[in-house]
């Protein structure tokens, strides 16, 4: 699949968006961070600021743009359109909360049911966004059972980075935090690692032979029926080579995974202020990384329709 | 709407035969010049005399070479719409611009809704759906409603331009959930077959796939060409003076 940065973008911002704010309205909600007025603003502007740049980042892909809100219309079927409507219902809550924490300066009471609102509104808008590729069976590495884990433990691994790289920031920094993220980052790396290991032996039984009804022997692309690359070989027959792949890979792992855990673990050893250096490069880091490893989700992504180009 | 309907009146498709398919494009070229003024136009061409020609088309005619231990034929392989009883392309769609319709099956793009998501082209196997950046919005075949109902057509002609203008006949157009319909009988007679049934979509059209190989073949009675080879010693001295 073609990996276009609009969308590559749209998951990464969004996914470690919706990861932060669920963490802010626990964590806040709860009494277990303090009600800090920085916190509050720079750590909600943050996420809702990565949100909403996400959410415009993925209607510069559509065609019509200014037709956006029919998108919202097809909840009944559509993990698109409920994605659409669970994003905006989201910011209600998570509205609320802000205003409660920056403005009124608390966390309790209403203010921890609309943190609490919006972390399950954030949880189920990453299960749609997950549900959106899981449930495309023309491709394999993307329908499988890795897909909607990964776009939850990749936002909570994401999120808790950067949570624990704002506490670090503004000397609040809490050990609980700075555990999390060390076990997402490591749950995420995991995750991953598996991911590769199932789609590198996936044995997809849709063939040339299924593809065109043509039983036994083999089936050879003579012919294209064009000359060029159209819209098809454009967005769905994007190849990667597997040399480029694998690096990739190793850059992905180093970038997301391996680098913000020596990170973390430097937070671990560095009293305040130099422990929120090694913190927020590590959020930076793995922001860096995760770009990388959308690139390849979208890279590696195999469409059924290149079987009738021969690809 | 998007959901799909429980059952539809009628199953109408077309039915190729890839037996008969001699992959001459009259289909294409015909499909393209009825649709670009029909239901879904225009279809739009990018840089058509240039170097990176790309455009939208419904119908694609592919060429393969199948290769068996009885031997192996070139086999002509049109590709379009099959529109499926179970289709993802509608369910996935964001806005109702996809439907599928209750009476007759045929699936369709309101163009007025469609805001160019793309996901429905992601979720076709089929890659029946081509994207027109001109316009912005998703088009695909939509088995000629603007022919086949159309009562300003002559009654011959009211079949999808594929169908009409098919030189081999390898084209029928008709309705697929009537086992008594004149394609019905053919798909049975033929063993007609879905294209990649594991994903379950259910598609409506139906290939027949090429008939076996035959041991009748007439035998070629000429004998075969000697090599060209230069004679030696004194006549091919002779052979090569005269041929000077
Ligand atoms: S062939 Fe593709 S576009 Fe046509 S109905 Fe089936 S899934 Fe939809
Ligand atoms: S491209 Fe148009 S028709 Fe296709 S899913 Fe998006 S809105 Fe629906």
């Amino acid at each position: 699949m073609h990996p276009a940065f609009s969308v590559v973008f749209f998951t990464t911002a969004t996914g470690a968006g919706y990861g932060l704010l669920a963490l802010l309205g626990v964590l806040g909600g709860l009494q277990i961070v303090p009600a800090d007025f920085w916190l509050g603003l720079v750590g909600l502007g943050l996420a809702l600021g990565l949100i909403a740049a996400g959410l415009l980042s993925s209607t510069g892909h559509l065609g019509r743009p200014e037709r956006g809100w029919r998108a919202f219309s097809q909840w009944r079927s559509s993990w698109l359109s409920r994605e659409g409507v669970a994003s905006v219902i989201t910011f209600i809550p998570a509205g609320l909360f802000g205003l409660g924490w920056v403005f009124f300066g608390r966390t309790e009471g209403w203010v921890a049911i609309a943190g609490l609102l919006a972390a399950i509104g954030a949880i189920v808008t990453v299960c749609t966004t997950g549900m959106i590729y899981a449930s495309l069976k023309p491709i394999a590495q993307w329908h499988s059972r890795y897909t909607l884990p990964a776009y939850l433990i990749f936002a909570a691994m994401t999120g808790s980075v950067l949570l624990n790289a704002l506490l670090q920031g503004f000397g609040i920094g809490s050990t609980g935090v700075l555990v999390l993220s060390l076990l997402a980052t490591l749950a995420g790396w995991g995750w991953k690692l598996a991911t590769w290991r199932h789609n590198d032996r996936l044995e997809i039984p849709t063939t040339a032979n299924t593809a065109t009804g043509l039983a036994g022997g083999t089936v050879r692309s003579l012919e294209w029926p064009h000359t060029e690359e159209n819209y098809l070989l454009k967005e769905m027959g994007f190849r990667i080579a597997r040399k480029h792949s694998a690096k990739l890979r190793m850059l992905a792992q180093a970038l997301a995974f391996a680098l913000p855990v020596l990170l973390i673990a430097a937070t671990f050893a560095l009293p305040w202020p130099y422990a929120a250096v090694p913190s927020v490069l590590a959020a930076i880091v793995q922001f860096a990384g995760m770009l990388v490893e959308r690139w390849l989700f979208f890279a590696e992504a195999k469409h059924t329709v290149t079987l009738y180009y021969g690809r | 709407m998007t959901c799909l309907p429980a059952h539809s009146d009628k199953k109408l498709g077309l039915v190729i035969d890839l037996d008969t398919c001699v992959g001459c494009q009259a289909c294409v070229t015909a499909c393209k010049e009825w649709n670009t003024g029909g239901h879904m136009a225009p279809l739009t061409d990018i840089d058509p005399y240039g170097g990176h020609v790309d455009g939208v088309w419904f119908n694609r005619v592919h060429s393969y070479e199948h290769t068996t231990e009885m031997g192996g034929r070139t086999v002509n392989f049109p590709r379009s719409c099959l529109h499926c009883e179970t289709p993802a392309c509608v369910t996935v769609c964001p806005t109702g611009a996809s439907y599928k319709r209750v009476s007759d099956g045929i699936v369709l793009i309101d163009e007025d809704k469609c805001i160019g998501c793309k996901l429905c082209s992601w979720a076709c196997p089929y890659g029946a759906r081509e994207f027109d950046t001109d316009v912005g919005v998703m088009k695909k075949c939509t088995l000629c409603v603007d022919r086949i109902y159309n009562d300003n057509l002559a009654e011959e002609d009211r079949v999808p331009a594929c169908v009409a203008a098919c030189p081999t006949s390898a084209r029928h157009f008709g309705d697929l959930g009537d086992p008594q319909s004149a394609v019905s009988q053919l798909v049975a007679e033929r063993g007609g077959v879905d294209l990649m049934p594991e994903l379950g979509y259910h598609p409506t059209n139906k290939y027949l796939p090429p008939r076996a190989h035959t041991q009748r073949a007439a035998s070629v009675p000429a004998k075969a060409l000697e090599p060209v080879r230069a004679e030696g010693g004194f006549l091919g001295w002779v052979d090569r003076m005269l041929s000077n």
